[in-house]
């Protein structure tokens, strides 16, 4: 499904991705952790189609499309969905309006009909309680005053509206307190599906007793130095990310 | 010797004209006042940019032009109607030129709520009433500007609402300057008296015909007497060759409320002062404007917010988008003078700048010489949040889309204030047809 192969990128002149070698199949559950500025965040946006980072070699081939040739826009209409680590406050734009654009214009995209008010309305509903999301946080603009909790619940709630095919977790967990970490970790557990793979980007295990991964990798100064299955992250719980630090080193 | 221009000399030969034609009678009841009012424009001159008040809007071409005042248009009633806020009802009156038009105009609030009369005609029936208002708030000694338009103060209405009396339709008042053949110069006085707790909504709505230069010198003094509550809502949509400058003085006395919006949509150059004397405890006044001008357009907005007593409140909410090579300005002062102890104070102007052409000039003034009080400003000047497009787009909304949803968004913070349903829609339409084509 997802295919990425020697990917770099970069800000400036400054070179953050440094070859990185990713696949992911229908279904899957992939983590992706590793220490500070590492590049965990800079993968999630640049899969995601932000523009502040330059792609300077390598690819990205999605469902059998070149992404990199993909707007933003054009990604989430294909399917990829990014949770953010810091969603963005917007005043005067209500959740529920800004909902109702985003799925008409991916249905638009894809050649579907827009949904009416009272289909919309009926999805929204179905979806809402899938992650205990407050009706009376749908009509206020969009994670305007929104508490941490909620709005990474909001996040978790346009990713079960939108039913993206790839959703790529940035830090989920950063500033979540251990009631909302478990009811944003329920949401995404009820999303997962066989046609569905995550991307779960994190720097601490304790997100991944609730999403429990398929595979776990290690990202390091800008490449994956060590991949395995979920028992790694464990590992990395409990001695660090020095002991990476050392192989990788060791390794060059 | 200073270089006499040709809009001071055409006005010279008008207002003496004026006196004569009278044949030694008075032109009009108050014209006592018109020539003392005249005298102060001659002492004053207009404004330059050296005068702090007018550092970023230079009536140098406004001023350089010859208008034809009080002419006759002969825009038909079907011209005016498509020039109308559809579904606004209410009390309509039309000036065309700035000459009031019985014939096109409705009052329909009963006699007992409120007296709309042309100015005159109030001043000739109640003249112990009128005498109580007109010219009262007006700072001709200051403002040449004002000076002149109480000089030419021929045509204007009187609004009188009654103590206690709610006037549930609201006052609309339609200015159509018809600048189709010539330029086209008005004068036109407003004066607004509400009574003790009493209400009133009023909107006065300024557009332009024609390609030709137009001048509309507005002067609208507010009364809001003790518990009394009024809306005011001023809407601008001027073509490119207008000039536009406006004063709404605004008296409030113990208790009262006032609420304003100003929304300036397009105008070649307007000036708009809403100064507010808050004279009186426990008032509440409120502010809000939009502007977005675009091509070479000049928007200047100057506010005051004069807290003169105790335990009164003040807040202010300015926003504008600038495109293209237009030119903003606001200047929002806020006086908290010695007495005015527990004043709460708020202003705050925010700007997108969407085009590198583009300037905002902003200035807030806070002025407190009281210390026990509640203020803050904030003005901001920026481009729009790239980091709030992001998010949109990679929910799936084209770029065009998303652009066009958060100025539509910032622009709503203010529209949303706007009480009156059929206005607010109607801005809210004309705005989002204004983005939408900038974003094309």
């Amino acid at each position: 499904m997802l295919k990425i192969n020697g990917l770099r990128a970069s800000i400036g002149d400054k070179e953050i991705l440094n070859g990185i070698n990713l696949e992911i199949n229908p279904g899957e559950v992939h983590a992706i952790m590793g220490p500070n500025g590492s590049g965990k965040s800079t993968l999630a946006s640049v899969l995601a189609g932000r523009e502040d980072y330059e792609v300077t070699g390598g690819s990205i081939t999605y469902n059998g499309i070149d992404l990199l040739e993909k707007s933003a826009e054009e990604r989430a209409a294909e399917g990829i969905f990014l949770a953010f680590q810091y969603p963005v406050e917007i005043p005067g734009v209500t959740t529920i309006n800004f909902l109702k654009t985003a799925v008409n214009e991916i249905r638009k995209y894809n050649g579907k009909a827009p949904l009416d008010a009272a289909q919309f309305l009926k999805l929204v509903k179905e979806k809402a309680k899938l992650v205990n999301m407050n009706d009376s946080l749908l009509k206020r603009a969009l994670n305007e005053g929104f508490s941490g909790g909620e709005k990474k619940r909001n996040e978790i709630f346009q990713m079960a509206v939108l039913e993206p095919t790839l959703a790529i977790l940035d830090e989920t967990d950063s500033g979540l307190d251990i009631d909302a970490l478990r009811i944003v970790s329920e949401g995404v557990n009820k999303l997962r599906s066989p046609e569905r793979s995550t991307i779960v980007v994190t720097h601490y295990q304790r997100l991944l007793d609730y999403i429990v991964p398929d595979f776990v990798h290690v990202l390091y100064k800008g490449r994956i130095v060590k991949s395995g299955p979920k028992e790694l992250a464990l590992e990395l719980e409990e001695k660090g990310y020095d002991w990476i630090k050392k192989e990788a080193a060791d390794a060059v | 010797m200073k270089e006499i221009n040709t809009l001071t000399a055409a006005l010279s030969e008008d207002f003496t004209q004026m006196e004569t034609s009278a044949g030694g009678h008075a032109a009009t009841p108050f014209f006592g006042q018109q020539k003392d009012a005249f005298k102060q424009f001659e002492t004053l001159g207009f404004p330059t940019t050296k005068n702090e008040e007018w550092k970023y809007s230079s009536v140098k071409n406004l001023v350089n032009e010859r208008y034809s005042f009080n002419t006759v248009s002969d825009l038909s009633e079907a011209d005016l109607a498509a020039l109308s806020i559809p579904h606004l009802e209410g009390n309509l009156l039309y000036f065309l030129n700035g000459v009031f038009q019985p014939h096109l105009s409705q009052i329909i609030s009963p006699a007992e709520q409120v007296l709309i009369l042309p100015l005159q005609e109030a001043f000739e029936r109640f003249p112990d009433l009128v005498e109580q208002y007109f010219n009262r708030l007006a700072k001709n000694e200051e403002e040449a500007f004002t000076a002149l338009n109480t000089a030419f103060a021929v045509n204007g209405l009187f609004i009188h609402v009654p103590k206690g009396r709610i006037v549930d339709q609201p006052i609309v008042l339609r200015f159509v300057t018809d600048a189709r053949k010539e330029s086209s110069g008005v004068f036109s006085r407003m004066v607004v008296a509400v009574e003790e707790n009493a209400q009133v909504r009023f909107v006065e709505s300024f557009r332009t015909v024609g390609e030709n230069k137009s001048l509309t010198n507005t002067v609208t003094e507010v009364h809001v007497a003790e518990s009394a509550n009024v809306e005011y809502y001023k809407v601008q949509i001027e073509s490119e060759n207008a000039h536009h400058v406006g004063t709404t003085q605004v008296r409030m006395l113990d208790k009262s409320q006032f609420y304003a919006a100003t929304v300036t949509l397009d105008g070649g150059f307007v000036r708009n002062n809403l100064n507010i004397e808050i004279d009186g405890e426990f008032c509440e006044a409120h502010m809000y404007g939009l502007y977005l001008p675009d091509g070479k357009q000049h928007i200047d907005n100057h506010t005051l917010a004069d807290h003169r007593k105790p335990n009164s409140y003040s807040s202010e909410l300015y926003k504008g988008v600038l495109l293209d090579q237009s030119v903003g300005v606001f200047n929002g002062k806020v006086f908290v003078r010695p007495d005015a102890q527990k004043t709460n104070a708020y202003q705050s102007c925010k700007n997108v700048v969407l085009s590198p052409g583009a300037k905002m000039n902003t200035k807030p003034q806070l002025e407190i010489f009281a210390d026990d009080v509640k203020c803050s400003h904030g003005t901001t000047t920026g481009q729009l949040d790239d980091e709030a497009l992001f998010y949109l787009r990679s929910r799936g909304i084209p770029k065009k889309e998303a652009l066009g949803l958060l100025m539509f968004a910032f622009c709503e913070d203010v529209l949303s204030n706007i009480r009156i349903a059929p206005v607010r829609e109607y801005l809210e339409k004309i705005v989002a047809q204004k983005l939408n084509a900038e974003n094309e």
